[in-house]
């Protein structure tokens, strides 16, 4: 494979983000989303073709870009790792933002800040490019910092909004502590390995594995225990699993294209593809699997729940992005890789169709993102409402769509795992079923069907935005409802074999290999299972409380008061974060600095020594009387002194 | 240029006598341009002795020989090695960047101020090429003066106290030195400081000396707990006097743990390196706290600066706790890299963030956060930077600022898991500051009418600040020339650590 197309692949976009980002003034409006999106559809152009490469001819790349810096005999290198696992990923990544450049024209196309938008996105696909692409740790960690920077500024893009700016401050913050232990996590690898290079670490797994640490003196740990939990608590930061999963939420401030492409499809997914890529170690630490699977568990039902009690648009679909990473992470615990990849695929382009369906609600509406406010927009928006349908079908595990075969078999893998834990993860993410139906459809019955709520300003026709929201809407529905096709070959077959390890005893997908007989008998499986029935009692429990009788879900609510109120206060998580750790964290700041600064090193030890000085002085002074008496009667004393000490 | 050309003298002695000149002239537009010329020119020489510097060798290079006062054997001797060329780099940059700084800011003495800071140049890089240790203390006191004259004159309101404050300080600290430096040529019987640095010393020799070293340096750099004339120091000084202060002055101390302190006792340095360790994992994580709690802009940064340097001190010392499993050296010369790197990346950095703090100074007039909100919107252009340079500041992967903490991060996993623990802090620390401040500065409505009368940056703060925004983002994306020159020197010095000379 040619580095100089692997080259191309992220710098198209950088010199598009460049372009729209220095010179969008003098290059104006069009010719920045031009060359934004010409820069962002050559890379998937290419990514296409190295998916071929990979795929079709059995081709794979890892070679240095250059060498970052020599110490010793490490060497810190900028370079590429292209198999099956990269090059699922980029054609993911560069076919999701080529929508989301896309849907931007139609979408920002009032805001001043457009071509600041376009440069954003754009280099953020360069970055999520880079993160994936690395051959190294270091790269990695690059990439991860550097799309967290992204997810900042965009979040905060319209930074004259108050809550803008606290959510992406709140972000940055919540990342980095995922990146705390991230980056420990590194110094381990690099400690035990030697290296940062992915092959030249992963070749040693095996021995790494017998070593131990001692961290709190006597007790001895597995190395590959910490490093793995170290490295989690990266993903876990990235990809927003409980209990760092609260910045969110709150990302939901920035424009919606971004919450589709960075909070949904790809950045949050980061901290999987991570876990993926690193398998070789993941495998050899039961601990980590363990940890990995009641984490992902516990996000999956637990978020799902505060679904059901959000009324923004945009909000219901990140609690479920977070339920969703949830399913994906629980799938990586019971070292079902290949199921928490294709997940991962199938989500990117159901949720990003949901999100930009959500748009495309909210641009008709003028901006309106309260649910309670819409209602009965099938008529007025045709194509978002088939949209979303197909969106909605595929979150749920319809038969047949995309998201049925990833989930059903996230699901089926719990079941048959035998890492600890993986009984409560098999029963938390099948309530989610039903939790997942039971949102997703009380959204689209509240926004499509039922009465109108919503009022419109100076008569001003409701209809579907323009073109360019509606292309992306209908490209993604495509791979949302068919995506699911793959599976046979992607995850049973031998797609990623060399890229992922699993070991024998925790091999689970290889029992469904060997089960399964093709698209169709699968599907027809599926139509018999406890999760079907879930999702088709979610989807008729909303159908009744939403559109037949409304009155139910408000006598629900009284009744389960206490239960609604956890919900809305998200289980106490923002709270407990604004007030102890933040309000915790101010108070030490002001103690250290009133009290150990300024009274301590400042008050006591310098102008402390100072006084006594100058006390010392005064004293002193007192001597230089200036009278000759005084000083012939001190001489007197000395000489007298001296000779009784020294004569005498 | 021929070979033949003193370089180093040249570097030392073109901007004093410029700004000898300078002081000696009324037209403040000339003195402006002489300025200017003599601070480029002094930088196009750093540049040539770049090129020309051989990274082969970890011997002095561009030696230069001459009795000065031959009754003491007290020589004109300068050198280099692969720790000072950064560090003279460094120095005649920010001199340039300080001259065009003050170009329209300065209104009062322009003539002096410029000499001060032409001259102060030149004592710098003297410091960092002086081989005889009292050429060493000559310009290392000297070099007090014209920072003490930039606070005492063109100072804010409580410069006075601040001034004293600063002075008293590295005063004490000096005399230290000054002890420990005559000790030394009792027992060597010369004053160059390579022979200090081979001289056999007992433990408890070692130990004095090193403790005299540590307190003389530590107050520079500065450690905690003898930081807080920094803070002062910064606020009451001009935006010129806080870039030097804090791109050049702090590493003095950084290079002179480098060059006295390590190679000349190195078996205290080992026997008493849990003090330094300590010392600084103090001010990175205390300290990281105290600049959350500031409400004045400068005084954060300069928190910040001492939070920084402490991953300096920290990377010297580490390297005795490390003991790697795979290959000898590797991991020390990381930590030691690591150490010099963040001290180059963290004068870029800080100059910047002082550049800035002065551009919105000069505008508004005050320093307090609260005093603004919402810059954004009347200077995109400035919050750009701004929030680019909080970035490197706090790390960010692709800036300079991420380079050393990274190398020194993983250097200390390596001695043991909680000084990791603890240095990785400033991830989220860092972050928090720095962050929380760009937001009440930047971010948000305007909110009052001061900030909405603001005027964006003008080409020659956008000059200004642009060029530094490059040179973090070379260094962050390839760091490998300013490594490459450091690697001989390092594995030199750590040839002479890892020798006892008991």
């Amino acid at each position: 494979m040619n580095q100089n197309l692997l080259l191309i692949i992220v710098l198209a976009p950088l010199l598009g983000s460049i372009i729209s980002g220095l010179l969008g003034k003098q290059v104006g409006r069009m010719w920045s989303h031009r060359v934004a999106i010409a820069g962002v559809g050559l890379a998937f152009i290419i990514s296409i073709w190295v998916f071929k490469l990979v795929v079709f001819d059995d081709q794979t790349y890892n070679g240095q870009v250059y060498q970052w810096m020599q110490v010793g005999s490490i060497s810190f290198e900028i370079g590429f790792l292209i198999d099956s696992l990269t090059a699922i990923m980029i054609l993911v990544v560069t076919f999701v933002s080529l929508m989301v450049h896309i849907y931007t024209i139609g979408y920002m196309h009032h805001d001043d800040g457009y071509t600041r938008f376009f440069s954003y996105i754009s280099l953020f696909t360069f970055s999520m490019l880079m993160l994936v692409m690395s051959n190294n740790f270091m790269q990695l960690f690059f990439g991860w910092e550097a799309v967290g920077l992204i997810s900042y500024l965009l979040i905060g893009f319209w930074y004259k909004k108050p809550m803008a700016i606290y959510a992406n401050l709140k972000a940055f913050l919540v990342n980095r502590i995922g990146d705390f232990g991230f980056l420990l996590g590194i110094a381990a690898v690099l400690m035990y390995a030697g290296s940062l290079d992915y092959v030249q670490v992963f070749i040693q797994a095996p021995e790494i594995a017998k070593k131990t640490i001692s961290i709190f003196s006597d007790v001895q740990w597995s190395v590959m225990s910490l490093t793995c939990i170290l490295l989690f608590i990266g993903a876990m930061g990235k990809s927003a699993q409980v209990p760092l999963h609260v910045w969110l939420p709150d990302s939901m401030e920035g424009p919606t294209p971004i919450s589709a492409l960075i909070h949904a499809a790809t950045m949050v997914t980061a901290g999987i593809f991570m876990v993926t890529r690193m398998s070789p170690l993941f495998e050899f630490s039961d601990t980590a699997l363990s940890v990995i699977l009641v984490v992902g568990a516990t996000t999956a039902i637990f978020m799902g729940f505060m679904g059901l009690v959000q009324n923004d648009i945009k909000r219901v679909i990140a609690y479920s992005t977070l339920s969703q990473l949830g399913y994906m992470t629980v799938a990586l615990g019971a070292s079902a890789y290949a199921a928490g990849m294709f997940h991962l695929m199938t989500h990117a382009f159901f949720k990003a169709l949901l999100f930009l369906a959500a748009g495309s609600v909210m641009i008709s509406l003028n901006h309106e993102q309260d649910i309670r406010k819409m209602g009965g927009l099938r008529k007025y928006l045709p194509i978002t409402y088939w949209t979303s349908l197909i969106g909605s079908l595929a979150i749920i595990g319809f038969p047949g769509m995309s998201g049925f075969f990833s989930k059903d078999l996230i699901i089926e893998s719990e079941h048959i795992s035998s890492i600890t834990g993986h009984d409560f993860a098999y029963f938390a993410i099948l309530i989610s079923v039903f939790i997942t139906a039971l949102y997703s459809f009380r959204l689209f019955f509240l926004v499509f069907h039922g009465q109108e709520h919503f009022t419109l300003h100076n008569g001003k026709q409701l209809h579907e935005p323009s073109i360019a929201v509606r292309i992306p809407l209908i490209l993604l529905a495509i791979p949302s409802a068919v995506g699911g096709m793959f599976i046979g070959s992607i995850v049973f077959g031998d797609f990623f074999d060399g890229v992922i390890l699993v070991l024998p005893e925790h091999n689970v997908l290889a029992y469904f290999g060997e089960e399964y007989h093709g698209l169709v008998s699968f599907i027809l499986h599926g139509l018999m299972t406890t999760p079907f029935l879930l999702a088709l009692l979610g989807v008729s429990v909303a159908y009744i409380i939403y559109v037949k009788r409304p009155n139910i879900a408000v006598r629900l609510r009284q009744r389960f008061t206490w239960f609604h109120k956890v919900l809305v206060n998200k289980y106490g998580f923002d709270n407990f974060n604004d007030k102890v750790l933040a309000g915790g964290s101010r108070l030490i700041a002001r103690v250290f600095w009133k009290i150990g600064d300024l009274t301590l090193i400042d008050g006591v030890i310098v102008n402390g020594s100072a006084k006594i000085v100058g006390l010392a002085a005064r004293m002193v002074r007192h001597i230089q009387t200036g009278y000759l008496y005084h000083y012939a009667f001190a001489m007197i004393l000395g000489v007298w002194l001296l000779l009784t000490l020294f004569v005498v | 240029m021929s070979d033949d050309l003193p370089l180093l003298s040249l570097a030392i002695w073109l901007p004093i006598i410029s700004g000898i000149i300078v002081l000696f002239n009324g037209n403040n537009r000339l003195v402006k341009i002489v300025a200017l010329l003599a601070a480029l020119l002094t930088f196009i020489i750093s540049l040539a002795l770049y090129s020309r510097f051989d990274i082969s060798i970890h011997a002095m290079q561009f030696v230069e020989f001459a009795p000065w006062i031959p009754d003491y054997d007290i020589n004109y001797h300068l050198g280099i090695d692969g720790f000072s060329l950064p560090l003279i780099i460094l120095t005649t940059l920010s001199t340039v960047i300080v001259v065009v700084a003050g170009w329209e800011v300065i209104t009062r003495r322009v003539n002096e101020y410029m000499a001060s800071f032409l001259i102060m140049e030149g004592l710098m890089i003297a410091v960092f090429t002086a081989l005889d240790a009292i050429l060493f203390y000559v310009f290392f006191e000297a070099m007090l003066i014209p920072l003490f004259l930039i606070i005492g004159i063109w100072g804010g309101a409580n410069r006075v106290y601040a001034t004293l404050k600063f002075f008293l300080y590295t005063f004490f600290g000096s005399v230290f030195l000054l002890l420990a430096l005559l000790y030394l040529n009792h027992v060597v019987g010369d004053f160059s400081i390579i022979s200090y640095q081979q001289a056999t010393l007992t433990m408890k020799e070692q130990t004095w000396l090193f403790l005299a070293f540590l307190i003389a340096f530590a107050v520079k750099i500065p450690m905690w707990p003898v930081h807080t004339w920094l803070p002062d120091a910064h606020v009451e000084a001009p935006t010129g006097g806080s870039v030097i202060l804090a791109a050049v002055t702090l590493k003095i101390g950084g290079y002179g743990l480098l060059r006295f302190a390590l190679p000349i006792a190195p078996d205290a340095s080992m026997a008493l390196d849990w003090l330094v360790i300590s010392l600084s994992l103090v001010a990175v994580v205390y300290i990281s706290f105290v600049a959350l709690a500031q409400s004045d802009l400068k005084k954060l940064i300069a928190y910040s600066s001492i939070v920084h340097m402490g991953f300096v001190t920290l990377g010297f010392f580490i390297i005795f706790r490390i003991s790697s499993n795979y290959d000898i050296g590797s991991i020390e010369v990381l930590a030691l890299e690591g150490a010099v790197i963040q001290m180059i990346s963290h004068g870029c950095i800080s100059a910047a963030m002082f550049l800035s703090i002065g551009v919105l100074y000069d505008r508004m007039h005050t320093r307090e956060i609260n005093d603004y909100g919402g810059v954004i919107n009347t200077m995109p252009v400035f919050a750009g930077f701004a929030v680019f340079f909080a970035m490197a500041n706090i790390g960010l992967p692709g800036t300079s600022g991420f380079v050393g903490e990274f190398m020194i991060i993983m250097a200390a996993f390596q001695a043991n898991f909680w000084f990791a623990f603890l240095a990785a802090t400033t991830l989220i620390l860092g972050a928090a500051y720095t962050l929380w401040m760009i937001k009440r500065v930047m971010f948000g409505e305007v909110t009052n009418e001061n900030v909405a009368k603001l005027t964006d940056i003008n080409s020659r703060e956008f000059i200004m600040l642009s060029s530094i925004a490059v040179i973090i983002l070379v260094i962050g994306v390839w760091p490998a020339p300013i490594i490459d020159v450091l690697h001989v020197s390092v594995e030199h010095l750590l040839a002479q650590v890892s020798q006892s000379k008991l």
